[in-house]
């Protein structure tokens, strides 16, 4: 079934919706494509990672155009997609400066994010037949 | 947990569990990579955190 999956090429509009839910839940274009095992551990680990970073009261960086590490921060935080939004719903990732643990927080939140975004792109490549 | 080390530890197996899978199909290809990444983060922030430890100078 995942050869099979595998060398099945996708239509364009396709292939942006399965990156666009790639994005917005963790490891979901893996499965969509057939790749559950990959797309179980991504959605565990990322997931995991972000609320790990959330629990060491790290911050979801606003979108602060003035100061451009910030909003870099910011679009990272953006890349893990729905917990992101579920985070901010819940009011949590205000970010508590002083705590020991504050630049862990950010640093698990960040990657998350980041990590997420490369698995965006495995998606691509493995919807459009090259992997 | 939330030492230094501790927390080196659990971000080192996250991110290699990640690329692991990432990069490679088969099972066994993806946990021998992912442990030789774990030790390759972990070492290098060892031997890096040592390296910096008597600075500043």
């Amino acid at each position: 079934m995942r050869a099979a999956a595998a060398h099945r090429t996708q239509t364009a509009s396709t292939i942006y919706l399965i990156c666009a839910v790639a994005w917005f839940v963790p490891g979901a274009g893996h499965i969509w494509l057939g790749r559950r095992q990959k797309g179980i551990v991504f959605l565990l680990a990322l997931t995991l990672m972000f609320i790990f970073g959330l629990w060491l009261e790290g911050r979801l960086f606003p979108f602060q155009i003035a100061e451009p590490l910030v909003a870099l921060a910011a679009i990272a935080d953006l890349g893990i997609g729905c917990p992101y939004f579920v985070a901010r719903a819940l009011g949590v990732g205000a970010g508590n400066v002083v705590k020991i643990t504050y630049e862990y927080g950010n640093t698990f939140i960040i990657a998350a994010g980041l990590l997420n975004m490369l698995v965006v792109l495995d998606v691509f490549d493995i919807a459009k037949g090259r992997k | 947990m939330t030492s230094h080390l501790g927390l080196m530890l659990i971000f080192s197996f996250f991110v290699s569990t990640v690329f692991a899978v990432l990069t490679r199909d088969e099972p066994r290809d993806q946990l021998v990579f992912g442990a030789r990444l774990f030790g390759g983060f972990v070492g290098a922030g060892i031997l890096i955190g040592w390296l910096l430890y008597p600075l500043p100078l």
